[in-house]
C-alpha cells in the first residue's frame, strides 16, 4: 500500500458536480412531460369527513386525475406498522388518503395531478371537502387525564404504547439513598427541516412492465418492497433509487408517505411520470416531527454524589400515529443513564397520541431528552450536595477498566441489552475542563459580575448507541475497462460523505487512489440487500461490509497478479492502480488483471492488449472457470453487527446572559467527541458541527408551536427559527479515539452526535450565568428569551 | 396500465395566460413564452433545464434559490420570470470554467468541507460571489462574515466550513 487514505482528512468524490450545481435531486431530474401533484389536506386536527366533492377541481383546465380514497384501489389501507413491539396495543398508522377521519392538520385528503403544480394547487383548492370538526387535546399531560379528548377513539387516555424497564435492583438501591434529587425536565416539539423538502417522481414503462421511482428517501430498498407489495407488482419490474438528497435526519425514513406510494401509482395508471415535489409548508404539516418529552427523573444517591439509583418516567408524544412503534422513547430510556455507572436503573414511558403530524426519529432520536434529563438532574445533584458539576460527573463516570459496561435488563432499539463498549469519559471531561479553562472560571465569572455582566459555564456530557443492525452488504467491482472501482452498498446518502468514506476503505485494500472508487448508493437495480440511514449506522455497518469485500476481491486481485508475474502472492504489493512485484519494477495494471481473470475478454482497450502479455491468471486445467471460481475481480460480503456500539462525547461552553434583553451569547463552545476509530476526521467534524448546529436550534430557538385548536402557528421559515450562520457560535472540537471492539475497523457511528448535548449544555451556562439573581432553573427547551425574562423575574 | 389499452388523453398544457420573455441567461440571450405567473426559480429549472438553483422554501427565507440579477444577489423564488425580463441573470452553472474547472470559490468550498448535502451550497455561491463581485470592501473578520452569510440557511455543516471557505477565496482571490 502507497499513503494510506484511511484516516486521513481526504476532500470529497461528490463535491465537484455539487459545486457545480450538476446534483441530482429529485426535482431536477428531467422527465418526459411529467405531471405534478398536490395535495389537499386537512385544516383541522381532528374532524369527521362527511363528504368530499372533487367535481369541480376535475373539470378544471389542465387537471388529469383527482384520487380521493375511493379511486385508490389496493392503497385505501391502514399502513402496515414496521416496527412491531409487545407494549403497543393495536398500533394506529396512517391511510395515504383520508377515509372517514382526519387526525391532524395537514393530512392527506386528495391528490390532484396536473400539468404543473400552479394548477394542481388551483384544482385541489376546487375540491370541497365537508368536515365536522371534533375536539382536542395537545398538551401532553392533559392528553392522558381521564376525560381528554381522544384521537382515537380505540385508546383510552390516548395511551399508544406503555413500557418499563429494569436494570439492577432499584428499589434495594433506593432504600439506602442517603439523597434524593427529583426534577422535571421538558424538550419541545421540532423538525429535521432538511433543506430539500421530501420529494417523489415516477414513471411507468408500458413496454418493459417497468416502475421507476425517484425518491428522496432514505429507505430505497423498504419502498421497493412496499410497492411490489400493496400494488402487486413483482419485486424486479419495481426500481427505486434515492437521487442526491438534500439532507434527511431521519425525517426521510418515514415508510411510508402517502406520496411515496400515491405518486407510483398515479404514474402507472396515468401513463406519464408524475412528480411531487412538497413544499416548505408540506414539509412542516406533513412530514414527521420529534422530540416532545416529560420526564420526572429521580437520582438516588450518596452524600458523596454517588449515584446508586435513577428512576424516570416519563411520556413521550408520538402524533396522531405510531408508525415507528416505540423507537424514539426506548432509545430515549436506555441512554437515561448516560455515561454513568448507575447500576440501578428503573425507567418507564408512556407513548400517547396527540392530533399532530406523526412523529419518527429526527437526528438525536429520544437521546437529546434523555441527556438533558440527567445532565440537568447531576446539576442539581451538585448544587444540593455543594459539589462542582465536573466533581459530580468524575464520581459517576465510567472508568476505563470498567468496560464493556452491561445495563442488563435494558434493551435498546435493537433488541439487545445496552452495553458499553469502550471509551475514556475521565479523559474526555479532563480535556473539555482543561480546554474550557474551568478552573480559573469562577474568579473570571467573579470578576465581570463585578462590571455587571453575567457569565456562566454550562456542560453536558452524553453517549450515543450507533451501528445498529440487522446488517448491510458490500458489493466491490473492479471495472476490467479503465480499471476503476464500483462500490454498491443498500442504505442511501443525503450528504454525510459515504462515497468519500467507503472510497477510503476501498483504496486501501486495493491500492487504488480514493476518486477512482465510485461509490453508487440507494438504487435498488444496482444493489438491493441491506436495510436503510439511520442511527448512525452507516461507517459501521456498511463501512464494515464493504471493508470485508475489498478484502476479498484483495486477495483475488494478489492471487490472479501473482500467477500473471509468475511469483508467490507473498511477494505482490497492490498500489497505484497495479500489481507490482516487491522490489522490483514488474507490474501488471489492476484493470488488467480485472480483464484477465474474465475468461471472455476483447482487446478492445490498452488494458485487455497488456492482459495478453502476461501468464494466465488462473492456473488451472479444464474448463476456463473451475467449479465455484467467479470471473472478474468482484466479491460481495455482508456485516451484521454482534450490538450496538457506544460513541460518546462531553460539551461545554461559556456564555454571557444579558438579564435585561435576555440575549444569549455563546462565548466559547468546545466539543470533546469519540467516535472510534475516524475515517476521515474532515468528515467526522463536519457531521459534529452540523449535529450541534441543530443542537442549538433545539436548545434556543425551534419549537413547532400549536394553538389549542391542533394548528401549527409557525410552519413556516419566518416563524420557526432555523440558527442562520450569525446564531451558530464557532465551535472547537477536540477528537478521542477509542477503537470499537466490535468490528474490524474498529469504527462507531457520528452522524447524530452533534445535536444530542447541546439544550443540556446551553441550560446549565444560563443557569450558572443567572445563579446570583436567584433565578429559577432552566428545565425546558428551547429556552426562549421570555423564559429567561420569567426566570429573572421570578415570575 | 397496459399496452393493449386506449388512454384517455391527458392535459398538455393549464389554462394560465402565456407571455413572451426576453433575457439573458449566464451570457446567452434568449426568449421564451411561459405562463405569466412562472417563478423565476422554475422557469431557470423547468423551461431552460438549469436545475442547479435550487428551490427551499418558496418564500424568500432559506437563500438556496440565489441568483444574480443583472450582478446582485436575488431570491428567484420571490421573482417571476416576467420580471426579470431584459435582464441578465446569472446561476450557478455558470461559475466554473467551460472545462469543469471550479472557480477559486468553489474550490474553497471544497477544501473547507463547506458542503454536505449541497443543496443549499447554489445559493451560499451566488450570494458569496455577488458580496465579491460588487467592489465593496470585504470585511473578513468572523463577524463580517457571518453578517454576510446570514440570508442563506444551511441544514448540515454548522456554517464553520462556509466561514473558512469565505476566507480562503478571499485570499486566492486578493479581495480586501
Amino acid at each position: 500500500m502507497s499513503t494510506r487514505s484511511f484516516g486521513a482528512r481526504i476532500r470529497r468524490n461528490i463535491d465537484p458536480k455539487l459545486l457545480r450545481g450538476e446534483g441530482s435531486f429529485v426535482d431536477d431530474i428531467p422527465l418526459p412531460s411529467p405531471l405534478h401533484a398536490a395535495f389537499v389536506r386537512s385544516p383541522f386536527a381532528r374532524a369527521r369527513i362527511r363528504s368530499v366533492d372533487a367535481a369541480a377541481a376535475r373539470a378544471h383546465p389542465g387537471v388529469a386525475a383527482v384520487y380521493t380514497c375511493d379511486e385508490i384501489g389496493a392503497l385505501d389501507i391502514e399502513l402496515p406498522q414496521l416496527i412491531p413491539h409487545p407494549s403497543m396495543t393495536d398500533p394506529r398508522t396512517q391511510r395515504p388518503l383520508a377515509r372517514g377521519d382526519v387526525f391532524h392538520v395537514g393530512q392527506p385528503v386528495a391528490m390532484v395531478v396536473a400539468v404543473d403544480r400552479y394548477t394542481a394547487e388551483d384544482a385541489a383548492a376546487l375540491v370541497d371537502v365537508d368536515y365536522d370538526p371534533l375536539p382536542v387535546e395537545v398538551d401532553l399531560e392533559r392528553a392522558v387525564m381521564d376525560g381528554a379528548p381522544l384521537v382515537h377513539a380505540t385508546h383510552p387516555n390516548n395511551v399508544a404504547a406503555h413500557f418499563r424497564q429494569v436494570s439492577g435492583d432499584p428499589a434495594r438501591a433506593m432504600a439506602q439513598a442517603e439523597h434524593v434529587t427529583r426534577i422535571r425536565v421538558q424538550v419541545d416539539r421540532s423538525t429535521a427541516a432538511p433543506m430539500e423538502c421530501r420529494a417523489v417522481a415516477a414513471m411507468f414503462d408500458a413496454v418493459t412492465g417497468e416502475l421507476t421511482v425517484w425518491d428522496g428517501t432514505q429507505a430505497p430498498i423498504s419502498v421497493r418492497g412496499a410497492l411490489a407489495s400493496i400494488l402487486g407488482l413483482d419485486e424486479d419490474k419495481v426500481r427505486v433509487v434515492a437521487p442526491d438528497v438534500g439532507g434527511g435526519f431521519g425525517q426521510k425514513v418515514y415508510q411510508f408517505y402517502p406520496d411515496e406510494l400515491l405518486v407510483p401509482m398515479a404514474a402507472r395508471a396515468l401513463g406519464r411520470p408524475v412528480k411531487y415535489i412538497e413544499d416548505r409548508r408540506e414539509n412542516f404539516i406533513g412530514s414527521s416531527q420529534e422530540r416532545t418529552q416529560i420526564h420526572e427523573i429521580e437520582l438516588h444517591a450518596r452524600r458523596t454524589g454517588e449515584v446508586i439509583a435513577l428512576r424516570d418516567l416519563f411520556l413521550h408524544d408520538t402524533g396522531a400515529f405510531i408508525p415507528y412503534g416505540i423507537a424514539i422513547p426506548q432509545v430515549a430510556s436506555t441512554s437515561i443513564a448516560g455515561a454513568y455507572r448507575i447500576p440501578n436503573i428503573e425507567v418507564e414511558f408512556r407513548c400517547v397520541y396527540t392530533p399532530t403530524v406523526p412523529v419518527t426519529p429526527y437526528r438525536g432520536c429520544g437521546r437529546p431528552q434523555a441527556t438533558f434529563a440527567i445532565e440537568r438532574a447531576l446539576d442539581q445533584l451538585a448544587e444540593e450536595l455543594g459539589l462542582d458539576r465536573f466533581e459530580v460527573r468524575r464520581r459517576n463516570l465510567v472508568a476505563d477498566h470498567e468496560f464493556p459496561l452491561l445495563r442488563s435488563g435494558l434493551l435498546f432499539a435493537d433488541g439487545l441489552p445496552v452495553s458499553l463498549d469502550s471509551g475514556q469519559y475521565h479523559r474526555a471531561l479532563a480535556l473539555l475542563a482543561e480546554r474550557l479553562g474551568a478552573a480559573g472560571f469562577a474568579e473570571e465569572q467573579e470578576l465581570a459580575r463585578g462590571q455587571g455582566r453575567y457569565l456562566g459555564l454550562g456542560l453536558a456530557f452524553y453517549v450515543e448507541g450507533t451501528g445498529l443492525g440487522p446488517y448491510e452488504g458490500g458489493h466491490v467491482r473492479v471495472h476490467p475497462i479503465t480499471g476503476k472501482v464500483y462500490v454498491n452498498t443498500g442504505l442511501t446518502s443525503q450528504g454525510q460523505g459515504h462515497d468519500t468514506v467507503f472510497a477510503q476503505i476501498v483504496a486501501d485494500q486495493l491500492g487504488v487512489a480514493v476518486e477512482d472508487v465510485i461509490v453508487v448508493e440507494g438504487d435498488t437495480k444496482a444493489f438491493d440487500w441491506g436495510v436503510a440511514t439511520f442511527a448512525s449506522r452507516a461507517a459501521v455497518v456498511s463501512g464494515n461490509a464493504i471493508h470485508q469485500s475489498a478484502a476479498l476481491v484483495r486477495a483475488k486481485a494478489i492471487a490472479a497478479a501473482a500467477n500473471m508475474l509468475e511469483v508467490d502472492a507473498e511477494a505482490i504489493d497492490l498500489r497505484e492502480g497495479a500489481a507490482w512485484v516487491r522490489g522490483t519494477n514488474r507490474h501488471v495494471s489492476l484493470a488488467a488483471v480485472a480483464t484477465a481473470t474474465n475468461p471472455l475478454r476483447y482487446a478492445f482497450n490498452e488494458a485487455a492488449k497488456a492482459a495478453t502479455q502476461f501468464a494466465p491468471a488462473s492456473r488451472h486445467d479444464g474448463p476456463a472457470l473451475r467449479p465455484g471460481e467467479h470471473p472478474g475481480l468482484e466479491a460481495t460480503d455482508y456485516y451484521s453487527p454482534p450490538c450496538a456500539t457506544w460513541a460518546y462525547g462531553v460539551h461545554g461552553g461559556l456564555f454571557e446572559v444579558d438579564p435585561v434583553t435576555c440575549a444569549v451569547k455563546v462565548l466559547r463552545y468546545v466539543c470533546v467527541h469519540d467516535c472510534g476509530t475516524m475515517i476521515n476526521p474532515t468528515i467526522v467534524e463536519g457531521q459534529v458541527l452540523g449535529g450541534i448546529a441543530q443542537g442549538f436550534g433545539g436548545a434556543l430557538y425551534e419549537r413547532i408551536e400549536f394553538d389549542e385548536d391542533g394548528n401549527p402557528i409557525n410552519a413556516n421559515f419566518v416563524d420557526f427559527l432555523i440558527p442562520y450562520a450569525t446564531e451558530v457560535p464557532p465551535v472547537e472540537i477536540l477528537h478521542l479515539e477509542t477503537p470499537s471492539p466490535l468490528n474490524p475497523l474498529g469504527v462507531k457511528g457520528v452522524g447524530e452526535a452533534g445535536c444530542i448535548p447541546v439544550g443540556a449544555v446551553v441550560a446549565s451556562g444560563i443557569e450558572d450565568a443567572l445563579r446570583p439573581l436567584g433565578g429559577a432553573p432552566f428545565r425546558h427547551v428551547p429556552i426562549t428569551p421570555s423564559m429567561i425574562h420569567a426566570a429573572v423575574a421570578g415570575t | 396500465m397496459s399496452r393493449g389499452k386506449i388512454r384517455r388523453p391527458l392535459p398538455e398544457v393549464s389554462a394560465d395566460p402565456r407571455i413572451a420573455v426576453s433575457l439573458t441567461v449566464n451570457g446567452e440571450a434568449l426568449t421564451r413564452e411561459v405562463s405569466v405567473r412562472t417563478l423565476l426559480s422554475d422557469f431557470l429549472r423547468h423551461e431552460l433545464g438549469l436545475t442547479g438553483t435550487h428551490v427551499g422554501c418558496e418564500h424568500g427565507v432559506c437563500g438556496a434559490c440565489t441568483v444574480m440579477i443583472d450582478g446582485v444577489a436575488a431570491r428567484s423564488c420571490l421573482t417571476l420570470a416576467m420580471q426579470a425580463s431584459g435582464c441578465r441573470v446569472r446561476t450557478i452553472e455558470s461559475v466554473a470554467a467551460e472545462d469543469g474547472t471550479l472557480h477559486p470559490l468553489q474550490e474553497a468550498f471544497r477544501d473547507c468541507h463547506a458542503l454536505q448535502c449541497g443543496y443549499c451550497t447554489p445559493g451560499f455561491i451566488m450570494n458569496i460571489l455577488s458580496h465579491f463581485e460588487s467592489g465593496e470592501p470585504v470585511d473578513l473578520s468572523e463577524e463580517g462574515i457571518r453578517d454576510v452569510l446570514s440570508g442563506n440557511l444551511c441544514r448540515c455543516t454548522g456554517y464553520q466550513g462556509i466561514v473558512a471557505a469565505y476566507r480562503q477565496a478571499a485570499a486566492r482571490l486578493a479581495l480586501r
